[in-house]
């Protein structure tokens, strides 16, 4: 493989990178009401280019409505700039092509097309008419990178919708590198997945999250307390906590609401 | 055969048995009357193809292709009205006109007369009121079963309309009696012949655009449009642009075999473009196997010959034959008959797999997120 363009070398750090101008996502009072329903309520939180970001509460809190309105597929009101541009209030399509990219709880690839046409395809918004027209001859070098990054070169023919789960969850990944998006909001990637996979998942994160900028909603404590350079939680539509797993897990009220559940256990903190 | 059926030489090999078989032996064994008659089944079969692509691959279920058909058969033959009129009667004005109307061409009949405007309008307006109908329709995010509604009740509207307007489109009656087609004498067999030429070089023409969008990365991002439309807008991608492409295709291929089956068939009336000819249309495309180049174009013209052989027999029979080899197609093979090897294959490969005990054991699927109330697609009416 030539040089490599998905994934420079580097680790992300808590506040993302320090040298150069950094893109950022910056979410400013950001609601959203389902018929009176306050979903999300007034929530800000920064994410610098280069920091893993881990988005974490309870069942209900609203991260996933988050990342909805951030995408522009449901309404919010508030703000949510990316390193200078607006995005709020644009459609789905066109905030994607912003440099939003996301991926969903349950992996959603196109079932009936082969793992390579979904790369291509997440790879091609920018393609023009005449290039729509004609047949796919080459693979792009991205989707290549891609392909390898994800370990499905060996499967690029197959379809997707034969692929074990796990190998679902990374082909979303791939699209969304290949996307080549600044943002990257990943709804619990490893969910479903085996010990293993969480394992290769979670440094293929860190790779991916030290030159973007990276929201990923997760459950597992465990995977965020060995991943997440920044968490910051969230509870009943409200920003609860926000810095380090350590600082958030000292954090009184952060215990008080997980008080009961098997999330976060407090006494390893 | 699926092996020598695949590749671009398998794809030239093909077209070249489809030319010879549709433009040397076809008409050189079969009598007039049978070439007319599989001529006018050709242009049934271009409509197909259009459908393939806007269903099979686009998932967009269109109950109205009568409407484009009528709008292209209806301009071809006021011009072969006006031009008869012209020639033979030196009036200028077609016989219907002057028996139920006042005798006067209305204006917008007059631009017809010029037989370059009848040939773009052919394209051009099918394909324009496919593209406002479209961009109107998907944009607003109206599909599946509603999309299918309102293109039928299209069809309905616009069968209805015709009927409506006796002084200006032969009512009810339609459009017929023509005489010659751009100068050429219809009562002339060889001219006849040309007709049907036409019909299956317009055909094959349409079957290789199909091809090349189906195999396109349009083709592609079409078939990831039907089965997760809203994952596509994630990707950059608006949806409605795709589908409205595909669409005016599908319009303008139906207008094309409605300007075509005029000529061949020398009558156009509502009966033809309304709701049951739009749904007729459908059915053959349902079971040749929709979502494939070649089913749609079978199944067309194997619906249409088993109409013409069974409804002189049995009159009243053949809808309800018709009704229930749709139902059973749809509820049992929903891929058509194209998809028939394939299932035979798999029946025959998991009896082998249930009769040999090493075989794997498929791993059961894993759970989903426990997180389910956190969907991460909302209600559609979250949405507006």
């Amino acid at each position: 493989m030539s040089t490599p363009i998905l994934l420079p070398d580097g680790e992300p750090r808590a506040g993302g990178l320090r040298h150069g101008r950094p893109k950022y996502l910056e979410v400013r009072n950001l609601s959203v009401s389902f018929d009176g329903f306050l979903a999300v309520d007034n929530v800000s939180l920064d994410v610098i280019q280069g920091d893993l970001r881990f988005l974490i509460g309870p069942n209900g809190a609203g991260k996933t409505t988050v990342i909805d309105a951030i995408t522009g597929l449901v309404p919010a009101t508030g703000s949510v700039n990316h390193t200078g541009t607006e995005i709020l209030g644009r459609k789905v399509h066109q905030t994607a092509r912003l440099g939003v990219g996301r991926t969903f709880q349950t992996a959603s690839v196109f079932e009936n097309l082969s793992v390579l046409q979904n790369l291509d395809i997440a790879a091609g918004s920018g393609r023009g008419p005449l290039r729509l027209l004609r047949r796919r001859k080459t693979v792009d070098a991205a989707v290549e990178e891609a392909l390898e990054i994800i370990g499905l070169e060996g499967a690029a023919a197959k379809k997707a919708g034969i692929l074990a789960h796990g190998q679902k969850q990374w082909l979303e990944i791939g699209m969304l590198l290949v996307q080549n998006s600044d943002i990257l909001l990943l709804d619990e990637p490893i969910a479903g997945m085996s010990q293993d996979e969480r394992l290769e998942t979670g440094e293929l994160l860190r790779r991916i999250a030290a030159s973007r900028i990276t929201l990923v909603i997760e459950h597992d404590m465990d995977f965020v307390r060995e991943f997440a350079t920044s968490v910051t939680v969230l509870a009943a539509g409200k920003v609860l906590s926000e810095g380090s797993v350590a600082q958030v897990q000292a954090d009184q009220k952060v215990q008080d609401v997980y008080l009961g559940s098997s999330g976060v256990e407090a006494t390893d903190a | 055969m699926r092996g020598l059926l695949q590749g671009r030489m398998g794809t030239a090999a093909g077209f070249t048995l489809g030319a010879v078989l549709l433009l040397g032996v076809a008409p050189a064994v079969l009598p007039a009357f049978n070439l007319a008659l599989l001529g006018k089944f050709l242009c049934f079969a271009i409509v197909a193809v259009g459908i393939g692509l806007a269903w099979g691959r686009g998932g967009m279920l269109t109950l109205g292709q009568g409407v484009f058909f009528g709008l292209g058969a209806y301009i071809m033959a006021m011009h072969m009205k006006l031009a008869d009129a012209s020639l033979f009667g030196g009036s200028g004005v077609p016989d219907f006109m002057s028996l139920y109307g006042s005798g006067v061409v209305p204006g917008w009949w007059e631009p017809f007369r010029s037989p370059a405007v009848t040939l773009l309008a052919v394209v051009l307006i099918p394909g324009l009121v496919a593209l406002v109908l479209g961009l109107a329709v998907f944009k607003r995010r109206v599909k599946g079963a509603y999309f299918a509604i309102l293109s039928q009740a299209l069809a309905a509207a616009f069968a209805v309309f015709l009927v409506g307007q006796q002084a200006t489109t032969g009512g009810s009656n339609g459009l017929s009696g023509f005489r010659s087609f751009f100068g050429f004498d219809l009562k002339d067999p060889n001219n006849k012949v040309m007709l049907y030429m036409i019909a299956a070089t317009v055909l094959l023409l349409s079957l290789a655009l199909a091809r090349q969008l189906m195999h396109s990365r349009l083709g592609e991002l079409l078939v990831a449009v039907r089965d997760q439309e809203e994952r596509v807008r994630f990707l950059g991608y608006d949806p409605a642009t795709i589908k409205t492409v595909i669409y005016v295709v599908a319009a303008v291929l139906a207008g094309i075999a409605g300007a075509l089956f005029v000529p061949l068939v020398g009558i156009i009336s509502p009966a033809d473009v309304g709701v049951i000819p739009s749904i007729a249309f459908l059915i053959g495309v349902a079971i040749g196997g929709r979502a494939t180049l070649l089913g749609p174009v079978l199944g067309a013209v194997g619906v249409a010959v088993a109409q013409a052989g069974l409804s002189s027999t049995f009159p009243s029979f053949w809808v309800y034959f018709q009704g229930l080899l749709f139902v059973l197609v749809i509820g049992f093979m929903p891929g058509g008959l194209a998809s028939l090897p394939a299932l035979v294959g798999r029946r025959r490969r998991t009896r082998s797999a249930a009769s040999s005990p090493a075989a794997p054991a498929r791993p059961a699927p894993v759970a989903t997120s426990p997180d389910a109330e956190e969907k991460a697609t909302v209600p559609e009416e979250a949405r507006r």
